[in-house]
C-alpha cells in the first residue's frame, strides 16, 4: 500500500482541522466532460481548413518546404515561385498544356511573334541572308481582350487622378493588406506595359537576376542599366521617361524587341514571367511611401491579367489565389499527346477554364503533416514528391513491372499518380582539367569510361531513388528535341543493346579499360600507388549509405573513393576555382531546347574561362564541340540542326565528360476527385485546367476522418487511476487519529 | 532599485555589441556577401554584374570590418559591420535579404508564437509543480520511486519523439485534432491543443523532477514541521508553506524564460506549422538571410537580458529580505 510522506508530527494532526478540506469530488468528471466537448461541431474534428466561402470551389494544396522569397516577375527565378507567378501573370507566350514535345503558343499576345533579321545598319535582310544578321527584331501584338485584375493601383478619383498616391508615409502605413483598399480599378493590357517590364529588368534598383544576362542580348539594355544607375531617385522613378533602344512601342497593342545577332531561343524567354506586363501605375502605386513597412510591394503582391489573382499572401502560412473576374477566358485544349485521350485528359476539351474559383496553398515544412493531411483528404494534391527513400512518401510507391506504381492501400483510396520526367539532369561531372582524371588522351578517356561502367546507375537509382529517375545516355532529357530512345539512344561506351533494352557493360570491361588506361587493379602501373578519386558533394544531398554504395561500386575495379561533403557555398567556390576532381551538380531547363543542355559543355561557359558562375563546371573544352554549338544555337530546327546535336552528343560520350547522369522523375499524388492532373515540366501555368469534384471530396473527407474517441475516455480513466491512490492515501492519512 | 535597473541596462550595451559581433563573425565565416547574392538571385545565369548589383543594393559592397580605402573614422563606419549593426540599437531592423520589412514580420509572428508558448509555459509550470508536490507528499514511498523512474524516462526521450508521436497518435490515428496548421481567424484553439499538450508532456520529466528536488529540500525544514504541528493539512503545508519558500530557485529558472516566450519554439513551430518567430529564425538560417538572423539574435539577447533583470526584481517580491542596490 502507498504510504504518504509523514513527519513525526503527522500523528498529532486532528482529522477535523478546518485546513483539512477534502478535494472536490467531481473534478475527474469535470475533466471528462471537458474532453468530451473538445472538438464538438460540424464535420470532422481534424479539418485544418477554415470553412470555405459559400459558392466558391476551392483547391487545397501546399507550398513546401519553404515559402516563396520573391514574387516580382523581374526578380523571381525559382520554380516554387513560378507556381504563383504564372497563375497571375501572362507573359507573351505560353506552352500547350498537353502536347509533347513541349510546344509554344501565344498567351498574352495574339499570335506567335514574327521575326525580322536586320543588318548592322538596321535594314531588313531577306530570309536567305539571315546568317548575316546583326540584329533580330521580334514583333508582338498584345491580345485585345486582356485586362488586369481589379486592383487599387488602377483606382481613380472622379477627376481621373490615381486614387492611392500619397506623399505622407503615415498615409501609406494605414494599409497593411491589399484587401484594405476600398476602391479598385482595371484597364486593358497595353504594349507599353510589356515595354515597362523589360525596362525594369535593366533597372539596378529592381535587382533582377537577368540584369547581366539579358543585357547581352536586348539592344541598349546595358546602356539603360548604366543610365538608371546614375539617375537621381526620390521615390518612384518613371521608367517610361527612359528609352530602351531595343524595345519600341508602336501603339497600344504592338511592340517590338530587338536583340543582338540571332538567338532563336529568345522566344522561349518570352514564355517566362520576366517578360510579363507591368503597368507603370502599378509600379508607382507600390512606391507609395509607407507601403514597404507593411510589405506592400510588387515583390509580394503580383498584379496581372492571368486567370487568378492573389488575395492573400502570408508567406508564413498561406497564399490564396482567386479567380480573376477580368480574365479574358480560355478553353481546355482539344488536342493532346498520344494516349491523353485514353487517360481522360481530353474529356473537358473546349470547356471554359479555370474550373476552380479559389486555390489555397498552405506552408508545410514537415513531411508527416503534409502526408497525413493529403491522406485525410485535406489536400487535393500532394505537391511534388521526390523519390528520396528517406521521405515518408516512400511508402506510397512500389516498383512494379510497369515501373513506379502506387502501393495497394493508396490505390484503394482512389489516389492517382502524376509522374513526370523533369527536363533536367543530375550528374557527377569530371573536372576535365584535373591532372589525374581530366584530359583528352585515349588513356584518360578509358579511365573515365571504366569509372562510368563501374558506377551502376540503374542499381543506384533503384536503391536510393526507388526508380524515380532514368539513366541519362546523353545530356538531353526526354521531351527535348535531340533526345533519342532505343538502340540509337544508348551510350555505346557504357551500354550494349541486348534483347531490346540497354544493358550496362560488364565489370570485366571496366577492368580491361583500367588496364589499358595504366591502372591495372586500380593501381598506377608506373608507381604502384592505388588510384584514389575525390568526389565533392553537397552534404545535404547525399547520405552515408549512398557514399558506402559508391565506395563499394568503385572497389570492384580497385579504385578508392574519398568524399568531400560541403555546403553549396563551398562547393560553388571549388567549382569557380576548378579545385575539384569529381563534383555533383544538376540542371533544370529554362526552355525545351537542346541548346539549354548542350551549353553545359560549351567551353566559354567554363567558370575558369568566363570568370563567372558558368554552367560548364566540368571545364570541357573541345574546339569542334564549341564550333558546332555556336552554329547549332542559331540554326533553325531541322535535319541540319539535329545532325549537329547528334554529333555533339557523340563527343560527350567519346570524351566521357560526366561520371554518371540521370533524368529525375517527380511525382504528384492526386486524390480521386482531382482531374486533368497532367504535369508540365516547363510551365506552371496549369492550375486553370484542374477540375475538382466537390461532392466526392466532402463525402470522402467525412468517411476518412471519423474521430476515434476511446482514447479520450481511456486518457481520463488513466488520469483518475493515477490520482486515485494518492487521493485515497491522502484522505486516509488526514483522517488518521493520533497514535 | 531604479539605480540598479539603470546600471543593469547600461551593462547590456557591451553585451549586445559583443553578441552582435559574434553573430556577425560566425555568419560571415561560412557565408560571403557573394554567397548571399547567389543564394538570393538563384543559381542560374548569375552574372558578376547581377551579383555586384545585388551587393550594392543591399549594402554588402563594403569591407566587413575595416575599410582601407576610407580614412579616419570612415575606415570603421564605412563597413558592413557598422552599417548593419548601428541601426539595430535604434530598433531599426531594416529589411530582410528578400526585401520584407523585418519589424512588421516580427510583430505579425509574435502573436502565433505567444499563442503556443504562453499556454505551454503556464500549464507546464502548473502541472510540473502539482506533480512534484504530489510526489513530495509521498516521499520515500513506492510512488515516489516510480515517479522518479518515470521522470527520468520522460527526460530521456527526444523532444522530436513527443512531437512526431503526438502527431501520429492524436492527429493521424485518432483524428481528434488537425495535425498542423494555424488560422488566427478560425478556431485557433483546435490548432493549439496538440502542440500545447506535446509541450507540456515533454516538459514534465525534467520540470517535475527538478521541482521535486527543490521541494524536498524545503520539506525537511523546521518551519514545515512547525506548520504540521500547528495542525495544517498536508495541502496547506505544501502550497502555503513549502511552495512559497521554494520560489527563489523556481523564479531563477522560470522568470528568465518569460520574455523569451516571444521568441517561440523552433521545433514545435516548424512541425506544427505555427507561423511564429521560431520558424522565422529557422527559415532565415536555412535561406542564409543574415538580416533576419542578426535581428532575431539581437532581439533574443535583449529579451534574455530583460528576463534576467525581471528575475532579480522577482526575488524582492518572493523574499522581502532581498534588496537590489
Amino acid at each position: 500500500m502507498l504510504r504518504p510522506f509523514r513527519s513525526e508530527w503527522d500523528a498529532v494532526q486532528a482529522p477535523d482541522n478546518p485546513d483539512q478540506r477534502p478535494a472536490p469530488r467531481r473534478r475527474s468528471l469535470l475533466l471528462c466532460a471537458c474532453l468530451l466537448l473538445t472538438g464538438c461541431g460540424d464535420g470532422p474534428w481534424n479539418n485544418p481548413h477554415p470553412p470555405p466561402e459559400e459558392g466558391k470551389l476551392t483547391y487545397y494544396s501546399v507550398m513546401s518546404p519553404a515559402p516563396p522569397k520573391h514574387l516580382d516577375p523581374a526578380i523571381s527565378y525559382a520554380t516554387d515561385e513560378s507556381l504563383f507567378l504564372m497563375q497571375v501573370y501572362e507573359p507573351p507566350l505560353g506552352y500547350h498544356f498537353l502536347k509533347r514535345p513541349y510546344e509554344l503558343e501565344p498567351l498574352g499576345v495574339e499570335a506567335m511573334p514574327s521575326v525580322t533579321y536586320l543588318d548592322a545598319g538596321g535594314e531588313p535582310l531577306p530570309a536567305e541572308r539571315a546568317d548575316e544578321a546583326a540584329y533580330s527584331r521580334y514583333h508582338l501584338t498584345v491580345r485585345a481582350d486582356a485586362r488586369y485584375q481589379p486592383h487599387p493601383a488602377f483606382a481613380r478619383t472622379d477627376d481621373g487622378a490615381p486614387r492611392y498616391r500619397f506623399d505622407d508615409p503615415a498615409e501609406g502605413r494605414r494599409y497593411r493588406q491589399i484587401g484594405d483598399f476600398a476602391h479598385t480599378g482595371s484597364r486593358p493590357v497595353r504594349a507599353e506595359d510589356y515595354a515597362y517590364a523589360i525596362k525594369r529588368l535593366a533597372d539596378p534598383e529592381a535587382g533582377s537576376p537577368m540584369i547581366g544576362f539579358m543585357g547581352r542580348y536586348i539592344v541598349g539594355m546595358e546602356a539603360l542599366t548604366a543610365e538608371l544607375g546614375d539617375a537621381p531617385r526620390d521615390g518612384w522613378l518613371d521608367l517610361r521617361d527612359f528609352d530602351l533602344a531595343g524595345v519600341e512601342v508602336l501603339d497600344d497593342r504592338n511592340y517590338t524587341i530587338t536583340i543582338n545577332g540571332r538567338y532563336p531561343q529568345f522566344v522561349y524567354w518570352l514564355a517566362m514571367h520576366f517578360f510579363s506586363p507591368v503597368p507603370a501605375e502599378v509600379d508607382a502605386f507600390f512606391h507609395n511611401p509607407g507601403f514597404t513597412e507593411s510589405n506592400l510591394t510588387l515583390d509580394w503582391w503580383p498584379v496581372g491579367s492571368g486567370p487568378f489573382m492573389m488575395v492573400k499572401n502570408d508567406p508564413n502560412s498561406e497564399i490564396v489565389l482567386e479567380r480573376n473576374p477580368n480574365y479574358h477566358g480560355d478553353t481546355y485544349p482539344s488536342e493532346g499527346a498520344p494516349g491523353d485521350r485514353e487517360k481522360g485528359l481530353l474529356a473537358d476539351a473546349g470547356k471554359a477554364v479555370p474550373f476552380i474559383d479559389r486555390a489555397e496553398f498552405r506552408l508545410e515544412k514537415a513531411v508527416l503533416p503534409l502526408w497525413t493531411k493529403f491522406l485525410q483528404g485535406y489536400y487535393d494534391r500532394s505537391g511534388e514528391v521526390h523519390g528520396n527513400t528517406n521521405s515518408v512518401f516512400d511508402r506510397a510507391f512500389v516498383v512494379g513491372p510497369e515501373g513506379l506504381e502506387l502501393a495497394d492501400d493508396l490505390a484503394d483510396h482512389g489516389i492517382t499518380l502524376s509522374p513526370d520526367v523533369k527536363p533536367g539532369l543530375y550528374y557527377y561531372g569530371f573536372n576535365m582539367r584535373d591532372p589525374v582524371l581530366g584530359g583528352y588522351t585515349e588513356e584518360r578517356r578509358k579511365l573515365r569510361r571504366a569509372l562510368q561502367i563501374a558506377f551502376d546507375v540503374e542499381e543506384y537509382l533503384n536503391i536510393f531513388y526507388k526508380g524515380n529517375g532514368i539513366v541519362a545516355h546523353s545530356p538531353i532529357p526526354p521531351g527535348i528535341p535531340g533526345h533519342k530512345e532505343g538502340a540509337e539512344g544508348i551510350n555505346p561506351y557504357t551500354h550494349d543493346w541486348v534483347d531490346g533494352e540497354a544493358r550496362r557493360k560488364p565489370i570485366e570491361e571496366a577492368r580491361r579499360l583500367m588496364v589499358e588506361a595504366g591502372y591495372p587493379n586500380g593501381r598506377d602501373a608506373r608507381t604502384g600507388e592505388p588510384l584514389k578519386i575525390f568526389i565533392d558533394v553537397q552534404s545535404q544531398a547525399i547520405s552515408t549509405t549512398s557514399m558506402n554504395w559508391i565506395d563499394r561500386a568503385f572497389s570492384r575495379i580497385g579504385v578508392q573513393v574519398e568524399f568531400r561533403p560541403a555546403d553549396w557555398n563551398r562547393t560553388r567556390e571549388k567549382l569557380l576555382t576548378g579545385n575539384t576532381q569529381i563534383f555533383s551538380h544538376g540542371w533544370l531547363a529554362d526552355y525545351p531546347d537542346p541548346e539549354n543542355f548542350l551549353f553545359l559543355l560549351y567551353g566559354p561557359e567554363s567558370p575558369l574561362v568566363c570568370n563567372c558562375d558558368g554552367t560548364n563546371n566540368a571545364s570541357y573544352e573541345r574546339p569542334e564541340y564549341d564550333a558546332l554549338f555556336e552554329a547549332m544555337r542559331v540554326e533553325p530546327p531541322g535535319p541540319a540542326r539535329d545532325a549537329m546535336v547528334a554529333r555533339m552528343v557523340d563527343m560527350y560520350r567519346e570524351d566521357a565528360v560526366w561520371l554518371y547522369a540521370y533524368y529525375p522523375k517527380d511525382v504528384y499524388l492526386n486524390n480521386a476527385w482531382v482531374q486533368n492532373t497532367k504535369r508540365h515540366g516547363i510551365s506552371k501555368n496549369t492550375l486553370k485546367y484542374l477540375r475538382i469534384d466537390p461532392e466526392l471530396r466532402v463525402a470522402k473527407r467525412r468517411q476518412w476522418n471519423q474521430p476515434v474517441t476511446w482514447p479520450l475516455y481511456a486518457g481520463t480513466a488513466l488520469i483518475i487511476a493515477l490520482l486515485l491512490p494518492g487521493v485515497i492515501a491522502y484522505r486516509r492519512r488526514q483522517r488518521a487519529t493520533a497514535r | 532599485m531604479f539605480a540598479y535597473i539603470v546600471r543593469r541596462l547600461l551593462y547590456a550595451i557591451p553585451i549586445l555589441i559583443g553578441v552582435n559581433l559574434l553573430t556577425f563573425v560566425l555568419f560571415f565565416v561560412v557565408n560571403s556577401p557573394d554567397d548571399m547574392a547567389v543564394s538570393q538571385l538563384g543559381a542560374k545565369y548569375v552574372t558578376p554584374e547581377a551579383i555586384e548589383n545585388w551587393k550594392a543594393k543591399n549594402g554588402y559592397d563594403k569591407p566587413l570590418f575595416y575599410n582601407d580605402a576610407a580614412g579616419g573614422l570612415d575606415a570603421v563606419t564605412e563597413t558592413i559591420f557598422f552599417a548593419k549593426s548601428v541601426r539595430l540599437f535604434a530598433f531599426d531592423f531594416g529589411r530582410s535579404e528578400s526585401g520584407r520589412d523585418i519589424s512588421t514580420d516580427v510583430r505579425r509572428r509574435m502573436g502565433p508564437s505567444l499563442a503556443v508558448a504562453l499556454p505551454t509555459f503556464i500549464v507546464g509550470i502548473g502541472v510540473n509543480i502539482c506533480v512534484a508536490l504530489m510526489v513530495v507528499m509521498f516521499h520515500a514511498t513506492r510512488l515516489d520511486r516510480a515517479a522518479v523512474i518515470v521522470f527520468v524516462a520522460l527526460m530521456s526521450i527526444s523532444y522530436l519523439f513527443y512531437i512526431i508521436g503526438g502527431q501520429y497518435l492524436v492527429a493521424k490515428t485518432w483524428r481528434l485534432v488537425p495535425i498542423s496548421g494555424f488560422h488566427a481567424d478560425g478556431q485557433v484553439w483546435k490548432f493549439l491543443l496538440l502542440p500545447v499538450l506535446v509541450g507540456v508532456v515533454a516538459g514534465i520529466g525534467a520540470g517535475a523532477r527538478w521541482y521535486r528536488t527543490l521541494f524536498l529540500e524545503e520539506a525537511n525544514q523546521d518551519y514545515v514541521r512547525t506548520a504540521r504541528a500547528k495542525g495544517c493539512s498536508e495541502l496547506a503545508v505544501l502550497f502555503r508553506h513549502i511552495l512559497p519558500n521554494a520560489l527563489i530557485p523556481i523564479l531563477t529558472g522560470v522568470v528568465v524564460l518569460v520574455p523569451m516566450l516571444f521568441m517561440g519554439s523552433l521545433l514545435i513551430e516548424s512541425f506544427f506549422g505555427i507561423p511564429g518567430l521560431g520558424s522565422y529564425m529557422l527559415d532565415a538560417i536555412n535561406s542564409q538571410d543574415f538580416a533576419i538572423v542578426r535581428s532575431m539574435v539581437f532581439i533574443g539577447s535583449i529579451l534574455y537580458i530583460v528576463g534576467l533583470i525581471l528575475t532579480d526584481i522577482s526575488y524582492t517580491w518572493a523574499d522581502p529580505r532581498v534588496r537590489l542596490s
